[in-house]
């Protein structure tokens, strides 16, 4: 099998590497504006909407090509697993397309029209919020496995497996999560009582997101028992509580950064690393597995060619792509001007 | 057996129905990207203020095509795994590489540099907002060049190998994979419709705003001048380019996908010493003719051979298994050829009109222009349909069915999807159409509102980022004529 093949088990492995890269970054970044959109809910002030949405107008577009990033790379270098999750994970998958649709059209529509711009406010927060919703679950029905028949390319269940109380579950913690993102982003991009309120909103939300990864990373090592020995099995019971330490710390740090008032960046970074350590320990729990505890990387990598192929653009693309998408960030930094917007 | 075929239909007609509506917006705004990278070349270069205010006007009509062009594309690259898991399972490690390619290379260099083209003129300068509107007008075209490789090759696949054991499709070279034989011809003749498509949506626009001046009894404005004159030149340029090379893509479609032509032309049966053009017919596939043919004679070997007489083959040549469905393709082949030709007719009028100086005192070359604004639309979404159904029954052409490609899903399920997808396309769009259409209705005025500032009129709107204050508004002076 590939194992012995050094060469391409490294290909795949950094294949693995370059999309779990770009879902992080999708989620982070994807997470921060879709969080705004929910929070939008809470501000009934059409001129403090404005404000908000201008905040990452002129990135949101950018945010969402890791999505396709992460999808188009998984049917890249990965077809097999992309065939076999995206049918498994129909219904949520689906919900998410169109709520990201509605999400996406606001940034424009909403500008366009007095009298109809209440329902793309609706439209804005409804889309993000449903958005987020469908990726917890995605990610839940992920973890928590899916049906494959015997051959072991064609998924084989039907087309409500994904619906249980955990994939639920996550499906509402990645909500939270995502306005926590949202919140704190907020607090560094504005200014006066848009951002204090912002402050004060991400106390509970960064109590809630505890919370939730509390409950996520207690329940997920009983789903399976692959993820049990992950966690808990001889030594690594120190790591899981390494990990978990990690966590609170970062956390702590965090909710006094809120309560000082000239951090404005620190809390919107603390909270980004707390995404990536758990972004971590899903790599933990999940590797070699990209369809959990069917299919490892290797059984759904792409031939050698494909991957070569692919890496060679990658290799030169992406650091491209990274300095561009730091420098437009770059150029639309600093706090958003309530009065007069980007002109 | 009945259920699995029922999911096959409604998975179909979801693809088609998706991606039929992604491509109306690229293909107006590979050519609007364009369109706008010139206006503003011509802006620094010239320093006239209407191609500024051309810009202005156009770019707001960009950016609501472009958003949803963008969400209905995010639908696209998923519906290959949602709907067609086996094809991509299969397909995958061969065009799973030239469309990551096309994120890579195109859909983020589109995104990364669209926020600095709508609201970065003043943050960094006019060289870098000229650099960053070039970016977005190359990425449109590397979009194109990357889909549609992936497109072409799914019609005549090269450069693979089929694994006996997975059945999945190996590349072996993945040159011929990028560059297989229909690729150049789809590239070209493709985008080149997408700028003949944004000409017309142009000149269609200035045809409305001079056919209302002229009726009130004013003079246009320059800048709708200078927009009639542009998009009329791109018509009688572009338009015998655009039959020569569809010519050119039919003829090479003959040397790979004969019974696609077959279709197109509607030859039923083989004509041994020269098969004419049918102009007018009623495919009738259960008895295999062409109803109520009206033709010229040997016309089509013609324009296929180059000869009178050669022979051509017809469908009774292929197995039944083997055939696409007429009617269709040979409709929506005719369509597209006929608009074609009036954008020629349109496009010889106008010269005909600017050689006898009344380009912009030729009301019913204005009245044609405007009822040809949405015909290049049209016209790309039949040129799709004749080339798709045309590939039927084949999703991999000679390789890989239709109906072995579908996922594993219920009926219901793509049913269920396939109804919100309608409902919500039709919703959200078809708003999104209504705001672009109010843009179109009220003229380009001297000193064009930028994206973030409110305009005149009924739209109390602002850009993307507007301020919040309508009051804000700076009185603006009307230019002389206007
Ligand atoms: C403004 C749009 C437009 C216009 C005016 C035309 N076409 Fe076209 N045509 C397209 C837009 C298009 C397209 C959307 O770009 C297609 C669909 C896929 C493709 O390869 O190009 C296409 C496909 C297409 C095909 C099918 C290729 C295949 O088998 O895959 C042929 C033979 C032609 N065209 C020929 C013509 C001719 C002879 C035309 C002129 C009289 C013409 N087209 C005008
Ligand atoms: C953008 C313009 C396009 C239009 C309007 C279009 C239209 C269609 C239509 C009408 C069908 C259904 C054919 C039938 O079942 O009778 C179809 C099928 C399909 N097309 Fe296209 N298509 C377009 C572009 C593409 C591209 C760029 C790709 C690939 C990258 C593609 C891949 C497919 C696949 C996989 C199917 C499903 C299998 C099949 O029914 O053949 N299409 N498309
Ligand atoms: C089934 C095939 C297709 C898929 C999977 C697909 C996928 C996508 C995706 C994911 C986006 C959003 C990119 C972003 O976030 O910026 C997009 C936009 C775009 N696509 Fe497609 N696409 C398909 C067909 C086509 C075709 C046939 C063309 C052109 C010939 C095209 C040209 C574009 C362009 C220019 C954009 C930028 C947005 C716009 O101009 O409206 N796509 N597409």
């Amino acid at each position: 099998m590939p194992l012995v093949d050094g060469f391409s088990f490294d290909l795949t492995v950094i294949w693995a590497g370059i999309i779990a890269f770009a879902v992080l970054v999708y989620v982070v970044l994807d997470g921060f504006d879709l969080g705004l959109g929910m929070l939008f809910a809470t501000e009934r002030h059409r001129h403090d909407r404005d404000v908000m949405m201008n905040t990452v107008a002129p990135v949101w577009d950018g945010n969402e090509t890791w999505l396709i990033l992460g999808g188009g790379g998984l049917f890249a270098a990965f077809p097999l697993a992309y065939s076999l999750i995206l049918p498994a994970l129909y219904a949520p998958v689906i919900a998410m397309l169109l709520a990201l649709i509605f999400r996406g059209v606001a940034f424009e529509f909403r500008w366009r029209t007095e009298r109809w711009r209440g329902v793309w406010d609706l439209a804005f927060i409804g889309g993000s919020a449903l958005a987020a919703l469908a990726q917890g679950i995605t990610l839940g029905g992920l973890l928590q496995g899916i049906e494959i028949d015997k051959a072991g390319r064609i998924y084989d269940g039907g087309w409500w497996d994904w619906l249980t109380p955990f994939s639920l579950t996550v499906g509402v913690a990645v909500m939270v999560g995502y306005m926590l993102l949202g919140a704190t982003w907020l607090v560094m991009k504005t200014t006066g009582e848009l951002q204090e309120r912002m402050r004060r909103r991400a106390w509970p939300l960064g109590v809630g997101t505890i919370g939730f990864i509390g409950i996520v990373s207690l329940w997920t090592p009983f789903l399976q028992e692959g993820y049990y020995n992950r966690w808990f099995a001889d030594w690594r019971v120190a790591l899981a509580g390494l990990v978990a330490l990690a966590v609170l710390a970062i956390a702590a740090l965090m909710f006094k950064s809120l309560t000082v008032h000239n951090h404005e960046y620190r809390p919107f970074i603390l909270s980004l690393l707390l995404f990536a350590l758990c972004f971590g320990g899903l790599g933990v729990s999940m590797f070699p597995y990209i369809v959990p505890t069917e299919v490892t990387i290797w059984e759904a990598a792409a031939p050698r060619a494909s991957q070569v192929f692919l890496l060679v653009g990658a290799a030169i693309l992406l650091p491209v792509i990274l300095a561009y998408t730091a420098y437009a960030y770059w150029v639309f930094r600093g706090k958003i001007d309530p009065d007069t917007g980007y002109h | 057996m009945l259920g699995s075929f029922d999911a096959v239909l409604l998975a179909r007609i979801q693809f088609a129905f998706t991606v039929s509506f992604h491509f109306l917006f690229p293909a107006f705004t590979i050519g609007l990207a364009s369109y706008l990278a010139v206006l503003n070349a011509l802006w620094l270069k010239t320093r006239k203020h209407h191609y500024l205010d051309l810009f202005r006007y156009w770019v707001k009509i960009f950016a609501l095509a472009f958003a949803m062009g963008v969400v209905s594309g995010i639908v696209m690259s998923y519906q290959f795994g949602t709907n067609w898991s086996v094809f991509s399972d299969r397909a995958g490690p061969t065009i799973g590489a030239p469309m990551a390619y096309e994120v890579l290379s195109a859909f983020f260099l589109e995104a990364g540099f669209l926020g600095i083209m709508l609201f970065g003129r003043e943050k960094v300068g006019e060289g870098l907002h000229m650099a960053a509107c070039a970016a977005v007008a190359f990425g449109t075209f590397f979009s194109a060049f990357w889909i549609l490789s992936v497109n072409s090759w799914m019609h005549t696949p090269a450069g693979f190998e089929i694994d006996a054991g997975t059945g999945q499709f190996l590349p072996t070279d993945f040159w011929q994979v990028v560059f297989n034989p229909s690729f150049p011809y789809r590239l070209a003749h493709t985008v080149t419709a997408a700028y003949l498509t944004t000409a017309f949506i142009v000149g269609g626009v200035a045809a409305f705003h001079l056919l209302r001046r002229r009726r009130r009894g004013q003079r246009a404005s320059t800048a709708t001048r200078t927009m009639f004159s542009m998009a009329m030149w791109m018509a009688t340029l572009v338009a015998p380019v655009q039959i020569f090379l569809g010519d050119a893509h039919g003829l090479n479609t003959l040397e790979h996908q004969p019974q696609k032509v077959m279709a197109m032309e509607g030859h039923y049966g083989s004509h041994p010493d020269g098969a004419p053009l049918y102009l007018f017919g009623i495919p009738n596939d259960a008895e295999q003719r062409l109803d109520y043919a009206v033709g010229i004679p040997k016309l089509s070997s013609l324009i296929l051979k180059h000869h009178l007489d050669a022979p051509l083959a017809g469908l009774d040549t292929i197995p039944d298994e083997d055939q696409p469905p007429v009617a269709i393709v040979f409709w929506s082949f005719r369509i597209m050829v006929a608009i074609g030709f009036a954008m020629l007719g349109i496009g010889l009028w106008s010269l005909w009109a600017r050689w006898r100086g009344r380009l912009f005192e030729a009301p019913w070359l204005h009245r044609a222009a405007l009822a040809m604004a949405p015909s290049g639309l049209i016209a790309v979404l039949a040129g799709w349909i004749t080339t798709e159904v045309g590939r039927q029954p084949f999703t991999v052409y000679g390789h890989l069915r239709t109906v072995d490609s579908v996922a594993p899903l219920a009926a219901p399920a793509v049913g269920a999807s396939l109804v919100a997808f309608i409902v919500i396309y039709f919703a959200v769009f078809g708003a999104g159409t209504f705001y672009i259409l109010r843009l179109m209705s009220r003229p380009p005025v001297f000193d064009e509102p930028t994206l973030g500032e409110s305009s005149k009129g009924p739209v109390r709107t602002a850009g993307l980022t507007p301020a919040p204050e309508e009051a804000a508004r700076r009185p603006r002076a009307a230019q002389p004529g206007e």
